[in-house]
């Protein structure tokens, strides 16, 4: 036992809803970097707000160094020893790297102290900082430098990384895995949370494997391979899989071609040569874990983003990757963005207000400009009937419904405009298990009458039961489409994870 | 132990009907403290309050002169209200206005000694389209330099005030004038015609009420209202509509400047008659206060326009009967405006005091 510095055992927390994790059982070893792998939702995030005091466990308990360990907050963590570095930074932009350190910590220090120390961190882990240097003038990585380093100024024994190379580029990868050996070296423990296999097996030594909420393995990576992992992390998710092939048409009636987009952003995935076809009444599900580019990829299959680098759309026959979404709409194109509050619909106006977000050629909503409010009043109850949503009425507010009620809501109102194409980012996200029933049924009804959908999602249990072909994005690039009745589950881990064999 | 000071924590539900009540409120408490003032500077509260918000509009002459103060503060706030529906903080409206009452005041000195039918409307239009104009330079700047409009349009106030100084102690000074800072007068047919002999109250008026009218039809039951409100409300959601925010941006600067364009040239050919520097008594400034106590609605804003013109009259009165410097006007605008943004804070968000440990 003396290597064991952390005992994490039957750590349980339920939201309403869900259950985020369940009876969570394992060890983490002193001196090694330990990974914890999971889809979006497996309840890594939880666990690790947990370990720093952003969340209270409902039960279980965790022992650091074999003493009970509790803290309520983030500084109370860090004086026991646990640091973070977030996937999403905390830093003043307008201050210099030596005012956010000095800011950053828990303790007075002067500038000289600090000084002295940082010369002592950075030549000791490979992480060079220029202390004037203001922070909008650092690149992502050197911005996760400073984070690190804040962390290091407090000497912690253990070290939460939540996704680290999600915003590094290939090189700045290289360096920082040469700081955390280092680290390892001087006998810190580093938790690696991530879903990238590759990362597991090159620099972890022990990985810890979560789904829905549960911990399905806790091994050592050696005797492991990327296709093992996958599986693990996946599961088996082709159980009763009834997909109806016959209404498809041959004709291919949605075209992305070769569409790559670049942002200089480090918080945004350039999109890398992106190509698909779907078929008329066919539902083309992608696949991937968060951030990998899917919304990125929505806003330009929208035309809220329109400002391409290269490639094409093409929808009956028209080029229409210059247009907005309005002149989509008038091609009978429809969309649902995954935010439902403040994108598909304005949480403060009135679900019949919310009509009008999206307005088709033959909806007669507008005459010489002005509202018939008749009409939209018409097509809101005839959504409200049709889709079964709960609500006093049209002209409650839409933030008044629950997320499923006007997930429903939004869908409907897309749906009995009867477009010929729906763009549909994670259709389900958020709700409850009626609604998710209601409208993956929904979905498949519209594809049957002719209606092609595409479906962008990380909930693979979604995409398998309803889509008929699914690509994966992963960091931009979107693989080739597969036939879900057909697919491997360990294929489309692999492709999840990044590795493309 | 609880901590000292209270965190602000969003309220899940708002209290609908609050948003009602919130003017009110606001200015009961406006009163209130207006009451310790007075008392503190040693006057009979109820006299002072008498005499600041009674005694000037207890006269026909005084009810004229707060429709002559409220018509370009209602008329300004109503087209602030397009901005400010679509969250574009144009602070420079007193800078339209006197942008407008140059254009408009313009066409009345170049056309001093005509009288002809055609001459007001003429001005009228001057107005709206230099109001206009200096509205579309944030506009212009926000949209292709991502500027902040707040910056831009307050400096620009300054800029045209310093115009209409300019231009009537230079070239636009009255010949007669024994080198007072001020224009020629406009000829009668440059005048807004007066509503009642005697009274000062004129056409501006019907104008204002005019353009309340149209402005609550298209707040309400156009499509352009709507795609205002929206992308005040939420951004993404109005691209995800696909209305074009730029042309919103435009529009509504347009508009607010015309208005307050409007409402310059009516104070100017109103009850002023010609040009000189001090045309508007921070009116631009004030119909702020007066667009968000009327909440951005048409009615709210008429009687909002009422109750600030008050203040202004009440100012003098208690000048003249209290000895009281008329800045205690201002003290009164800043207090409803402070009353009001709190209890919009308290309408939405909830005060909670965190345990310590």
């Amino acid at each position: 036992m003396s290597n064991t510095i952390l005992n994490i055992e039957n750590i349980t927390k339920s939201f309403p809803r869900v259950i985020a994790n369940k009876k969570v059982t394992f060890d983490i070893k002193k001196n090694a970097v330990h990974a914890i792998l999971g889809e979006n939702g497996a309840g890594k995030s939880t666990l690790v707000k947990i370990l720093y005091g952003l969340l209270e466990p409902d039960e279980g308990n965790i022992k650091l160094n074999n003493k009970d360990f509790k803290v309520n907050s983030p500084a109370e963590a860090r004086k026991q020893g646990i640091g973070m570095v977030f996937q999403h930074f905390s830093l003043f932009d307008s201050l210099s790297v030596k005012e956010n350190l000095i800011l950053g910590i828990d303790e007075k220090m002067s500038y000289s102290d600090l000084e002295n120390k940082l010369e002592n961190i950075s030549s000791r882990y490979n992480l060079p900082l220029d202390l004037d240097a203001p922070i909008t003038a650092l690149s992502a990585g050197e911005k996760q430098r400073v984070e690190i380093v804040r962390i290091l100024l407090q000497d912690p024994q253990i070290l939460i990384m939540d996704e680290p190379t999600s915003v590094l580029t290939p090189q700045e990868v290289e360096s920082l895995f040469v700081t955390l050996n280092a680290l390892v070296k001087e006998g810190r423990t580093i938790l690696y949370i991530t879903h990238k296999l590759e990362e597991v097996i090159s620099i972890c030594d022990t990985v810890t494997i979560m789904r829905s909420g549960e911990i399905i393995d806790t091994s050592s990576t050696a005797n492991q391979t990327a296709k093992t992992l996958a599986t693990k992390m996946l599961g088996q998710k082709l159980d009763d899989l009834k997909t109806n092939y016959g209404h498809i048409k041959d004709e291919v009636n949605f075209e992305v071609k070769n569409i790559s987009c670049d942002f200089n952003d480090p918080f945004l995935t350039d999109l890398k040569n992106i190509s698909f076809q779907v078929r008329v009444g066919e539902i083309y599900g992608i696949a991937g874990v968060a951030g990998n580019g899917q919304s990125e990829l929505m806003d330009i299959l929208t035309g809220e983003n329109i400002n391409i680098k290269s490639g094409s759309i093409t929808f009956d026959n028209k080029k229409i990757e210059k247009y907005g979404p309005q002149k989509r709409r008038d091609l009978s194109i429809s969309f649902v963005p995954e935010n439902r509050l403040g994108h598909s619909a304005v949480p403060d106006l009135s679900l019949s207000e919310n009509i009008l977000l999206s307005q088709f050629p033959k909806n007669n909503f507008i005459r010489n400009g002005i509202i018939l409010k008749n009409n939209v009043d018409d097509f809101a109850n005839n959504v409200i009937n049709e889709f079964k949503v709960i609500t006093p009425g049209n002209d409650a507010k839409a933030s008044s419904l629950s997320g499923g009620n006007l997930q429903k809501y939004v869908i409907g109102r897309e749906i009995s405009s009867k477009p010929k194409i729906l763009i549909i980012s994670h259709p389900t996200w958020g709700i409850d298990a009626g609604a998710e029933h209601s409208i993956r049924e929904s979905l498949i009804e519209l594809s049957q009458n002719g209606t092609s959908i595409i479906v962008i999602s990380q909930d693979l249990d979604e995409l398998i039961e309803i889509t008929h072909k699914i690509s994966v994005i992963y960091d931009g690039n979107l693989s080739k489409p597969f036939k879900t009745s057909e697919i491997e589950i360990e294929k489309l881990g692999l492709l999840m994870g990044g590795k493309n064999e | 132990m609880n901590s000292l000071f209270p965190s602000i924590v969003s309220r899940s539900q708002s209290l609908g009907l609050m948003n009602f009540f919130v003017p009110i409120i606001s200015i009961v408490l406006t009163l209130i403290t207006g009451s310790i003032i007075f008392v503190l500077l040693g006057f009979d509260p109820l006299y002072a309050l008498y005499t600041f918000f009674i005694s000037p509009i207890s006269s026909t002459y005084g009810i004229s002169e707060l429709f002559v103060k409220a018509t370009p503060l209602a008329l300004i706030a109503i087209g602030l209200s397009y901005c400010f529906k679509n969250n574009i903080y144009n602070i420079g409206a007193e800078g339209q206005l006197t942008m407008g009452a140059i254009f408009g005041g313009g066409i009345g000195i170049l056309f001093h000694d005509t009288n002809a039918f055609w001459l007001l409307p003429l001005m009228i239009f001057a107005g709206a389209i230099g109001g206009a104009l200096w509205g579309l330079i944030p506009a212009i700047l926000k949209t292709k330099f991502n500027t902040n409009e707040i910056l831009t349009s307050l400096m620009l106030v300054y800029v045209a005030l310093f115009i209409l100084d300019y231009l009537v102690v230079g070239p636009w000074k009255d010949p007669f004038g024994y080198s007072f800072p001020k224009s020629r007068p406009f000829s009668e047919s440059g005048r807004m015609p007066l509503l009642f002999d005697g009274l000062r109250v004129h056409f501006g008026l019907i104008i204002t009420l005019f353009l309340i009218f149209v402005s609550w039809f298209i707040f309400s039951k156009t499509i352009f209202g709507f795609q205002l409100k929206v992308s005040g409300y939420s951004p993404k959601a109005a691209r995800y509509a696909g209305f074009n925010q730029t042309t919103l941006v435009f529009f509504a600067f347009a508009i607010c400047g015309a208005f307050a364009g409007i409402a310059g040239l009516a104070e100017v050919s109103g009850p002023i008659g010609l040009l000189y520097r001090d045309i508007s008594p921070n009116y631009g400034f004030t119909a702020i206060i007066v667009a968000f106590l009327g909440r951005l609605h048409p009615i709210g804003i008429i009687f909002a326009s009422l109750v600030i013109a008050l203040t202004y009259l009440g100012a003098e009165d208690a000048q003249l009967f209290l000895q009281i410097p008329s800045a205690v006007g201002f003290i009164f605008q800043g207090l409803v405006l402070f009353y009001l943004l709190g209890a919009e804070l308290l309408i939405n968000y909830k005060l909670t005091y965190k345990k310590l440990l």
